[in-house]
């Protein structure tokens, strides 16, 4: 995917990296200074409790929250203070999976698969978005008859298998991913656990992967961040998090309930 | 701080409430405009709203304009016969419902029926994140959501108006003739003779307005919903209550462009 990169960034430049970057929702300072580098290709998984801001550092990367403070870049390009409009022609190249799934529920699933297949600039003839839609479908384990349905009629597992499918489908060179094994049974989130890693292992894409689950730790992750109180408060390649020594992190991946990191947030 | 000065600020607070509510509504409105005019259109999108907003709401407009046409009749008939002027009820009432109660109370109920509900889905959509996960598919919300329902109200509303305004006429038409003792020959002679274009043109005009201001302040709403369940009610009735006195408002400022000497 390297064609599509833009020429100006240097080729080992990381592909998203926030910079002091600080959010606060009125009194609620939730992000304070995040420094953190994902490089070219590189799988990156976010760790932390819930409520420490990991969504909303997502967001702040994708524009749809606007940082009050620091940099974002993506790709060698400062991108937090693009308009709406600017930023489409980035967008084109990212598929993000929200939290919640966020399917249009006016749309069938197989449409909402196919959403950039069947308007505006990658526009395709609608049998061809039709089979383009159900073969990713296929790959998340959803079937034929579940394309035809619309999103309130699956299970909350089925929509977000759904969702990572509308995610994966124009083949994107940047994956959001959060929280991608939520509400799935063991299988299914081996399933979805290894099919994030095919698509960063087979085409090369970066990911930013959320979760609180320790096998989509290991199976996806390059590196990773480990978020609390509104900072990065470690970072490293995933064979270093079982070894090192830090409490927090320690806590967290044993999942402890006496720690430094509070049980009541 | 001072009573007067306590006074002061809590008379001051709403009225700058409502003038950055206006200013912000206006910024939409343009925004929304602006994008019915430079492509891409979302035309499917388009249809399916035509379809939700003009279609399914010819029912509850056809009903009101039935009844209002037929309680019309009688009252111009009572009010008419303190003056002997019975003869002015086919006349009024077309004048009346061409030209105020068509376009107006159609309007209204479809305020009711169509401002709630666009409020309530797009304000829906905010919260389970569905506006967000348009932008990361490179899609203008906007562009998406609120222009087609604003051009399926600008271009339907008219042709609702118009049913409205042919059941209104023919409620008064039965109760002219099945109460009040017309001819039914006679009754229609003085309605044809009374028919003028501009009645008709200056209603469907309405229409047109209504039908923008219902639908952007249903879109408005729901774009400015507040997290939940509880902002997504308060969204649809605001939408309605605010499209409703939209809708009164402007039809006056129309009828003085129209009518007013
Ligand atoms: N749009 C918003 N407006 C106000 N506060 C917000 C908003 N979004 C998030 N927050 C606040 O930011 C904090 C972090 O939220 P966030 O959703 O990022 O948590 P999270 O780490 O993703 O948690 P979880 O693992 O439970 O999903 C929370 O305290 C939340 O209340
Ligand atoms: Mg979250």
């Amino acid at each position: 995917m390297a064609e599509h990169s833009s020429p100006k960034a240097a080729p080992n430049s990381p592909m998203i990296e926030w910079r002091r970057t600080d959010k606060r929702f009125g009194s609620n300072h939730v992000l304070r200074g995040i420094d953190l580098q994902v490089a070219r290709g590189e799988s990156c998984v976010v760790i932390g409790g819930s409520g420490t801001g990991k969504s909303v550092l997502l967001k702040t990367a994708l524009g749809l929250l606007k940082p009050d403070g620091g940099e974002i870049l993506i790709d060698g390009q400062r991108v937090d203070h693009l308009s709406e409009a600017a930023r489409f022609p980035l967008m084109n190249r990212m598929g993000v999976l929200f939290q919640g799934g966020a399917l249009f529920d006016s749309l069938r699933v197989w449409e909402n698969v196919a959403f950039r297949k069947l308007r505006g600039a990658g526009r395709r003839a609608l049998a061809e978005a039709k089979e383009a839609a159900v073969e990713k479908l296929r790959r998340v384990g959803l079937g034929p008859d579940a394309a035809e349905r619309y999103p309130a009629e699956l299970s909350g597992g089925m929509q977000k298998r759904a969702a990572l499918a509308r995610a994966m489908m124009a083949d994107p060179e940047i994956l959001f991913v959060d929280e991608p094994t939520a509400g799935l049974d063991p299988i299914m989130s081996g399933v979805i656990n290894h099919l994030i890693r095919e698509i960063v292992t087979e085409s090369g894409a970066t990911a930013v992967t959320i979760t609180h689950d320790l096998s989509t730790l290991r199976t996806v992750a390059d590196k990773v961040a480990m978020l609390h109180q509104g900072k990065i408060i470690w970072q490293g390649p995933v064979a270093e998090a079982d070894t090192d020594p830090n409490p927090c992190l320690r806590q967290f991946l044993a999942g402890r309930a006496e720690g430094p990191i509070e049980a009541v947030r | 701080m001072t009573p007067i000065l306590a006074f002061l600020a809590a008379l001051g607070r709403p009225v700058l409430a409502l003038c950055a509510g206006v200013g912000r509504f206006s910024l939409f409105a343009f925004g929304a405009f602006w994008r019915l005019f430079a492509p891409p259109w979302h035309l499917r999108e388009f249809w399916r709203q035509a379809l939700r907003i003009g279609y399914f709401s010819l029912p509850v407009v056809g009903f009101t304009a039935v009844f209002t046409g037929a309680a019309l009749a009688l009252q111009i008939y009572m009010g008419g016969a303190r003056f002997n002027a019975e003869q002015v009820v086919p006349s009024i009432v077309e004048i009346g419902i061409l030209r105020e109660l068509g376009p107006v109370l159609g309007a209204l109920m479809v305020a009711g029926r169509v401002s709630a509900a666009l409020a309530a889905e797009i304000g829906a959509m905010r919260v389970s994140e569905q506006i967000d996960a348009l932008r990361t598919l490179s899609t203008d919300p906007m562009r998406y959501l609120t222009a087609p329902r604003l051009a399926a109200g600008i271009l339907t509303m008219p042709l609702l108006i118009l049913v409205a305004d042919s059941l209104g006429i023919f409620g008064g038409y039965l109760v002219g003739v099945r109460r009040l003792g017309f001819q039914p020959d006679a009754y229609l002679q003085a309605t044809i003779a009374a028919f003028q274009w501009m009645d008709v043109v200056s209603g469907l005009v309405k229409a047109a307005v209504f039908g923008a201001v219902i639908t952007l302040m249903g879109c408005y709403h729901g774009f400015n919903a507040g997290r939940g369940a509880q902002g997504v009610g308060r969204a649809a009735t605001n939408a309605v209550v605010g499209a409703s006195a939209l809708i009164l408002a402007t039809n006056y400022v129309l009828t003085e462009l129209f009518f007013g000497s």
